[in-house]
């Protein structure tokens, strides 16, 4: 891990992916920021929530909405609600919901795959099944985070549509974040766009790591980096064991 | 007149359970992933003669198992996973084998599926699933549009109706009222109101009078009309999680899990674990628990 005195004044890209992934739930007020695709997901959705959008509603992971916002894998203070699954699916209808996912395989409208890898009826890799992707995207505001950023996962189709894209009836999908960059979809067809590099990454990783033609600005902005205070939430209140680097390891760097 | 004269004494030994099932029923399976599964009434199922199963289930372990001992025909389910692990070795194993049929439908869908069913209705309307694959492979499915504004389609997703429902809960009388005590019923009582019929296994069977000693009335998630028998198997979602009785046995999970991706490991494992009755099951956990310094 980087150097406490080097890391206040320059932001891992883990830290860099985290706050992008906060980003998605800005102006979301008081509805449920569900991050429930990996660690980097789950502290964006808490530290929107201690630092720019105090009205979010945040979960432990299992059934409780937490009145208070703890440390990753730490049980909360307080509790303001109960939240089993079938509330979960009642809220998902509901609407005031906004998911974080993962996804195995994504397109360029923004379809996704969780459910397996090759034809349907005899796969060559069974994954999860869809889950409950397929309601979560038709009703609710999904982003995804993709913690690789490859052609494996950016493909032309996906084998078994789990989330629907925008040419599929989607909701809204705000962001699509990975470890290179932060996508979303504002282009006259809905195809997916680049919003933003994050700083130390190129246009040519980005497009190169994408595998379906991805439309590019004419300028591409670089991710906004993490403020003190965000870093320090990040750091000192959410994350001290530093599970977020698991996701986006610093030594891996591309 | 007394209630207790109404309602016939419904505590059965496991084996009296399982004789009861038919080959190619559909059996709906409670709990959620690897969360208080009635596992101890899956091992029976693995144990006897039963074939060509359609098993119902927010799929766990209890799908796993009965998919690697050849009972199941067709599954439905969202899912099937492990949780902690998220894939669940055996599933994994039919479904690239192609040795199950699968009807994949959304969670939300599922549910549905149940209320119909626990409502005697055919069908439930839901956006969940328009536009996916679930249509794709479920060509079955029809949608509908509201008789009111007459524009929004909606999936009519179909009742889940079974034969036979399984749910392992904290505690039961012997009337077969049915107590959950951690934090989440999942779609239990869904379940027990949409199957024919539902059995409960119970970590402890309590007096009727205990009941509110054990936890709050709305804990009391399962009505003895809709029960045909109850059985008590202590530990018997091991290695799930029953909450707050005992947490998920990871350790043993793992244990599972890795056997799974070896066929000379899993026969190891098999004859271990699962060769015997509940009992020797039990006892060889125990064992192993102490040979592992758990």
């Amino acid at each position: 891990m980087t150097e406490r005195s080097e890391a206040s004044t320059s932001a891992t890209r883990a830290e860099v992916c985290v706050t992008a992934c906060a980003e998605a739930f800005r102006g979301d007020g008081e509805t449920l920021a569900a991050g429930i695709g990996g660690a980097v997901t789950v502290l964006a959705a808490r530290l929107a929530r201690l630092t720019f959008e105090p009205g979010l509603l945040t979960h432990d992971g299992v059934c409780l909405l937490t009145g208070d916002v703890p440390a990753l894998g730490e049980s909360p203070g307080e509790v303001e609600g109960w939240l089993p699954f079938r509330e979960h699916l009642w809220l998902v209808l509901n609407g005031r919901r906004h998911v974080m996912l993962g996804a195995s395989q994504i397109d360029r409208f923004g379809n996704t795959n969780i459910s397996c890898i090759g034809d349907w009826a005899r796969p060559k890799a069974q994954l999860l099944g869809v889950r409950g992707v397929p309601g979560n995207t038709r009703c609710d505001t999904t982003s995804y985070w993709i913690p690789r950023h490859s052609p494996r996962v950016f493909v032309e189709t996906v084998d078994m549509v789990s989330g629907v894209g925008y040419d599929r009836g989607a909701h809204e999908i705000r962001v699509v974040v990975t470890d290179l960059a932060v996508l979303d979809f504002a282009t006259p067809d809905r195809r997916m766009r680049l919003r933003s590099v994050h700083p130390g990454v190129t246009l040519d990783q980005v497009v190169a790591a994408t595998g379906f033609d991805l439309a590019v600005p004419d300028a591409v902005p670089t991710t906004r980096v993490p403020d003190a205070e965000e870093l320090r939430v990040i750091r000192e209140v959410l994350d001290p064991d530093g599970l977020r680097d698991r996701e986006v390891p610093e030594g891996s760097r591309r | 007149m007394t209630t207790a004269s109404n309602a016939a004494a419904k505590e059965l030994p496991i084996e009296e359970v399982v004789g009861s099932i038919e080959s190619g029923m559909t059996v709906g399976i409670g709990g959620w992933g690897s969360r208080r599964k009635p596992m101890a009434l899956v091992r029976a199922i693995c144990r006897s003669g039963l074939t060509d199963l359609t098993v119902i289930s927010y799929g766990g372990p209890d799908v796993g198992l009965l998919c690697a001992y050849g009972k199941v025909r067709r599954v439905v389910a969202p899912f099937a996973t492990l949780d902690s692990i998220p894939l669940e070795p055996h599933f994994r194993r039919a479904r690239q084998q192609g040795t199950i049929a699968f009807t994949e439908y959304d969670e939300g869908m599922f549910m549905f599926g149940l209320y119909a069913a626990a409502h005697r209705l055919p069908f439930l309307p839901t956006p969940s699933g328009l536009g996916s694959d679930v249509m794709r492979v479920n060509p079955e499915l029809r949608t509908v549009r509201s008789p009111y504004d007459g524009r929004e389609e909606l999936v009519a997703m179909p009742a889940l109706t079974m034969d036979v429902a399984l749910i392992h809960l904290n505690r039961a009388d012997r009337r077969g009222n049915g107590q959950y005590l951690g934090p989440d019923p999942y779609l239990d009582d869904l379940f027990a109101k949409a199957a024919a019929r539902t059995y409960v296994s119970c970590e402890r069977l309590v007096e009727t009078a205990d009941l509110l000693k054990e936890g709050p009335v709305q804990s009391l998630l399962i009505s003895r009309s809709h029960v045909t028998g109850v059985v008590e198997t202590p530990n018997g979602a091991h290695f799930t999680s029953c909450e707050p009785d005992h947490g998920r046995d990871e350790a043993f999970q793992r244990a599972y899990a890795a056997a799974a991706g070896d066929p000379a490991a899993w026969t190891a494992f098999r004859e271990r674990f699962l060769a015997g009755d509940e009992a020797a099951y039990q006892s060889a956990v125990r064992a192993w628990r102490q040979e592992e310094g758990r």
